[in-house]
């Protein structure tokens, strides 16, 4: 089975082109575009403009670099959520349109889960993982159990990447913010207390914010802040995955996101699944940021599980819970 | 040197018996991180053993049983407490008799009131953080615990034993009403909010 996958929950257009190979995934292309605000944040309408103009051509570009042709597809995917409306929606539009002209099936698939399922369709020996799932807007800890995708721990106001972006922004790094925090905590050596907000299972990371952004306007070193940001964040992360996995008693943690490119995160939760005695996973960059692939893959599982999906009923979901996915493909 | 036994061994901490004087004791050992660094690793391991033996005194002072606590080691993240003879919930709670059982739950029920009534919220309640010995409830394992006044906090409290309740007791689902009798019963101030707020809660879909 081959399958086209559209992901435009955010900031990232992405189109990806996978193949079903003995259960796991082959990915043929993965391509896409990021929108960058000139100042300031991410404006839904913009981000959306922005994937309208490149999607068409990014379309196209994934069958070619994937060697297949249109006919060859049997299935279209789309993020149907989490994410931004407009964004979402220019996905959606594609993603019918492209249905109904080769008419062939389409399924729309929940973001969070797919970035799951990449781990598990590309990596060998990930078969049940803890997923810490890092991003600009998601902070998820997620586990499979009864049936479903459940999110054990989450973060209570901002996500991981949007702080780091924020604080960035604050002291004037370049979006996105977190490689250029990553570089700057290198030469960063003394450690300012910052609040450390775990409660069970989830996280909360404002008040860590308006801290740092504290001692940067009394004059401390910014080199030194970056390391103290990251890390007290990374390990309060670390922290509610190795929670998550004693508490479902699984022993595979898999990273996912943005910020899962960070290799000091990378190294403090492989140093937690060491310790645990656990494996740890973490797929390309590539299959960690958002991407179409993913969303392709994805597609692929629900559909050969039965999962059927009419062109009148493929409504986006901006507030898609990643626990109100029923998980047809596994048992 | 004293012999010591790991009983228990979670995400956060070790759990031994031990002897201390002429006591048999449990030691909760927090323990090292090598992931983080000292200073965050010292400050969170002063300041959650500090936390836990402090909400335990104080439940203990408001007529909650707990385990007594013998010492405690801030620097080395340990309390040592009284080893409870007793059974959990957890293994008696499905062979009792329906009469027995309701009376319990009420039991269990009164006395997390008792902490709600003064802001103490456990944060994982349980069967198995419940010991019954000498006809009483001991409440156990306050490591997520916080002070907090605020309906959301006891609500939540409420939905985890819920949660528990249904996942491994569900036969007995009934269970959890007993518990909400008790709690009527000894909550000062009106416990339909809380109640209320546990429908919240399971609306959300949020899991734990």
């Amino acid at each position: 089975m081959l399958c086209l996958g559209i992901e435009g929950t955010a900031h990232t257009v992405g189109i990806g082109v996978v193949k079903e190979y003995n259960g796991k995934c082959k990915v043929l292309s993965n391509i896409l575009k990021i929108y960058r605000p000139e100042q300031g944040g991410i404006h839904p309408r913009e981000a959306a403009n922005h994937h309208t103009l490149y999607i068409a051509d990014l379309i196209k570009e994934s069958i070619e670099k994937a060697n297949v042709n249109f006919a060859d597809i049997d299935l279209i995917s789309f993020s149907k959520g989490p994410g931004l409306g407009p964004c979402l929606r220019t996905g959606a539009t594609a993603a019918r349109a492209l249905s109904l002209t080769l008419e062939k099936p389409i399924i729309g698939v929940n973001h969070c889960v797919a970035h799951l399922e990449i781990g598990r369709g590309t990596l060998d020996d990930c078969t049940d993982p803890v997923l810490l799932y890092t991003s600009g807007a998601n902070t998820q800890v997620i586990a499979f159990a009864e049936g479903k995708y459940r999110v054990f721990g989450e973060t209570l106001d901002i996500g991981i990447g949007n702080c780091l972006d924020k604080f960035g922004r604050s002291v004037g790094l370049d979006f996105p913010c977190g490689p250029a925090i990553e570089k700057l905590a290198i030469d960063g050596d003394k450690y300012f207390d910052l609040p450390y907000s775990i409660k069970g299972m989830d996280i909360a990371f404002s008040g860590l914010l308006t801290a740092a952004q504290q001692y940067y306007k009394s004059g401390k070193k910014l080199e030194d802040i970056c390391y103290s940001i990251q890390e007290t964040t990374f390990a309060a992360l670390t922290e509610v995955t190795e929670r998550a996995m004693a508490h479902t008693e699984k022993d595979e943690v898999l990273l996912g996101g943005g910020v899962a490119a960070n290799k000091k995160l990378r190294d403090m939760v492989s140093t937690m699944a060491d310790e645990r005695g656990a494996s740890f996973f973490v797929p390309t960059k590539d299959l960690c940021i958002d991407n179409g692939a993913m969303i392709a893959w994805l597609g692929v599982l629900m559909y050969n599980s039965g999962v059927r999906l009419k062109v009148e009923n493929s409504l986006i979901d901006q507030r898609f819970r990643t626990d109100m996915v029923d998980v047809t493909w596994r048992d | 040197m004293i012999k010591e036994e790991v009983i228990y061994q979670g995400a956060e901490a070790k759990i031994c018996k031990s002897r201390y004087m002429d006591f048999d004791v449990v030691k909760k050992r927090r323990l090292n991180k090598s992931y983080r660094i000292n200073e965050i690793d010292n400050r969170l391991i002063f300041y959650r053993t500090k936390e836990e033996s402090k909400l335990m005194t104080e439940a203990r002072k408001h007529g909650v049983s707990v385990p007594i606590i013998f010492d405690v080691d801030t620097q080395k993240g340990i309390i040592t407490m009284e080893y409870l003879y007793g059974k959990r919930i957890k293994d008696i709670l499905n062979g009792l008799s329906e009469k027995e059982r309701s009376r319990i739950c009420k039991m269990i029920g009164e006395s997390i009131a008792k902490l709600h009534n003064n802001n103490i919220i456990h944060g994982d309640i349980t069967t198995s953080n419940m010991i019954l010995q000498d006809d009483r409830i001991h409440f156990i394992d306050f490591g997520l615990g916080e002070k907090n006044s605020e309906i959301e906090a006891k609500g939540v409290d409420l939905h985890v034993l819920m949660e528990a309740i249904e996942s491994t007791h569900s036969r007995y689902s009934d269970c959890f009403n007993y518990v909400l009798e008790g709690y009527k019963n000894k909550l000062d101030n009106d416990a339909n909010l809380v109640i209320r707020k546990i429908e919240d809660i399971v609306k959300r879909g949020r899991y734990r």
